[in-house]
């Protein structure tokens, strides 16, 4: 039995599927995010050491992890549109850099703000905060490029070769500013040093995390499909969907 | 055919002999602001110098970048180089080169002049000049990528900066550390190899991106 | 359960500041991105039924003679 993978990569398909997955992907998301706050605000214990203030850790590391992680989906997507020509994969990752945008600044913004209370400064130039923040000129550097180009073609094959090169240069700069930061600060101050975490903690922030995953799905699901019917606007299954509506 | 282009790239370049000046001074100037912005306290500037020069010198390479392939890809010679048997990546890879020629190696020449008005010692001259000549062209190198996702935009000059710098990023990184290790008396032999070993990566891989770029933009 | 009121709950041990200002940003940040896909979705919408409206309008211009 054939597998067509090709079945869902023509956008109208696509757009179909897309549009019953968005309600399944959003329920679970608003479900897991209630569970995840319930369980970091009420049911986690008061950290001895931060007292409350650990509890921004339920979104901090989340959106750390997300920033990374989209951004290397994105730039996968971005090979598959370069390699096979699919046009959709491109507009997957087009639609993936702004959430990925978003959840880059929500890191740096709660480690700012976690980070005020416990080390008594706003930005401290640690080796995880610094390549975050060069995470997001990344990001912005795609959107920034594929925003300047008209072409749509044109602009979703130069964005996955920024978005392919930005890829290999990550771990570049993360270790020379890891490197960096130990020659001029000595011992880094570690971002999470809180002691073991309990184990309520870390299903609160798995819990968090994986509502995080159903967000984006649903919200990078929503712009693709917007930017489906942007890009085919005058294709004749838009107009009878239009006519239909 | 790689040195033709590198020798028609320099021929052009000493034609219009302005823009290679333009980025030189452009270097000395900003060069010569901080002390202006910062003050004269001299032990503060010397632990700035290292610092100070790379930030210029990579503003300053990145100022003429746009000019790598726009005039060739305004009077269509780019798109020759294109349609020829040539790899197109050896063609750039030759481009790159000349730009780093035409700007690099003055910023690199001029930087230990430079580097007396910082008060630095000789030896960390030295190495300031050695970690320029080694990190510039990895500049031009990551910067053909830049100049050639961006051709024929419009505010593309700005859009460069945006997509190269934080590229550029590692390369400032080991180029002001080695002259600060260096000054501080650890020797920056760790630091140069490592430049060096970004160096050898761009020269294989950005030469290909930047070919894979071209054509996207000239399709 | 080891809030004892709902004001130690807001206070969140001094550091009520830090906690609620990042999740009420992290809020602002994921409504305000749902907000603007969908007016993205509604103008789009609108343009695409002027040119629906548009078309068809000609296609009956043309079967009338």
């Amino acid at each position: 039995m054939a597998i067509n993978w090709f079945k869902y990569s023509s956008p109208p398909s696509f757009y179909s599927l897309a549009g019953k997955m968005i309600p399944l992907f959003s329920i679970t998301s608003i479900v897991l995010f209630a569970l995840g706050l319930y369980i970091g605000f009420f049911v986690a214990p008061t950290d001895f050491q931060q007292s409350e203030a650990y509890r921004i850790i339920f979104i901090h590391v989340p959106a750390a992890w997300m920033s990374m992680f989209l951004y290397l989906i994105m730039a996968g997507w971005a090979a598959i549109g370069l390699a096979f020509n699919t046009r959709l994969s491109s507009m997957i990752a087009t639609a993936i850099a702004p959430t990925g945008a978003m959840f880059t600044f929500l890191a740096l913004w709660t480690g700012a703000f976690w980070g005020k209370p416990m080390w008594g400064t706003w930005w401290v130039w640690d080796a995880r905060l610094t390549s975050e923040l060069i995470l997001l000129f990344l990001y912005i550097g795609f959107m920034a490029l594929q925003a300047a180009i008209d072409d749509p073609r044109r602009a979703d094959k130069a964005g996955a070769v920024i978005a392919l090169v930005g890829v290999v240069n990550i771990p570049i700069i993360y270790f020379s500013v890891k490197w960096w930061n130990t020659l001029h600060q000595g011992a880094t101050v570690s971002l999470t040093q809180s002691p073991k975490m309990a184990t309520t903690m870390l299903t609160g922030m798995l819990i968090m995390s994986l509502a995080c995953w159903m967000y984006s799905i649903a919200v990078i699901l929503m712009r693709t499909r917007t930017i489906i019917l942007e890009r085919e606007r005058n294709t004749m299954w838009v107009s009878d969907l239009q006519g239909a509506a | 055919m790689f040195l033709w282009v590198i020798r028609r790239d320099l021929l052009l370049a000493m034609r219009q002999r302005a823009d290679v000046l333009t980025t030189l001074f452009f270097f000395v100037i900003v060069v010569s602001l901080f002390p202006l912005g910062v003050g004269p306290e001299i032990n503060m500037l010397r632990a700035m110098a290292p610092g100070v020069v790379w930030v210029a010198a990579l503003l300053a390479s990145m100022l003429s970048l746009e000019r790598m392939f726009f005039s060739d890809y305004l009077d269509g010679t780019l798109e020759q180089m294109l349609l020829s048997p040539e790899p197109l990546s050896l063609l750039v890879l030759g481009k790159a080169l000349a730009h780093w020629l035409v700007t690099g190696v003055p910023l690199a020449l001029i930087a230990p002049i430079l580097g007396v008005q910082f008060d630095l010692s000789i030896d960390a001259l030295l190495v300031l000049t050695a970690s320029l000549l080694l990190g510039t062209p990895i500049l031009s190198l990551i910067g053909a990528i830049g100049a050639a996702l961006t051709l024929g935009l419009r505010g593309g000059g700005v859009l460069v900066s945006l997509l190269v710098l934080p590229l550029y990023i590692p390369v400032l990184i080991f180029g002001a550390g080695a002259v600060e290790a260096s000054s501080v008396g650890l020797g920056a032999s760790a630091h140069l190899s490592l430049l060096g070993a970004f160096l050898l990566l761009s020269l294989v891989f950005a030469p290909w991106a930047a070919a894979v770029a071209l054509r996207i933009s000239l399709e | 359960m080891n809030w004892a009121s709902w004001s130690d709950f807001f206070a969140m041990g001094g550091y009520g500041f830090y906690v609620w200002g990042s999740y009420l940003v992290f809020l602002l940040c994921i409504i305000g991105e749902i907000v603007l896909i969908i007016n993205r979705r509604r103008t789009l919408h609108k343009q695409l039924s002027l040119i629906h409206k548009a078309t068809k309008q000609e296609m009956s211009n043309e079967t009338t003679p």
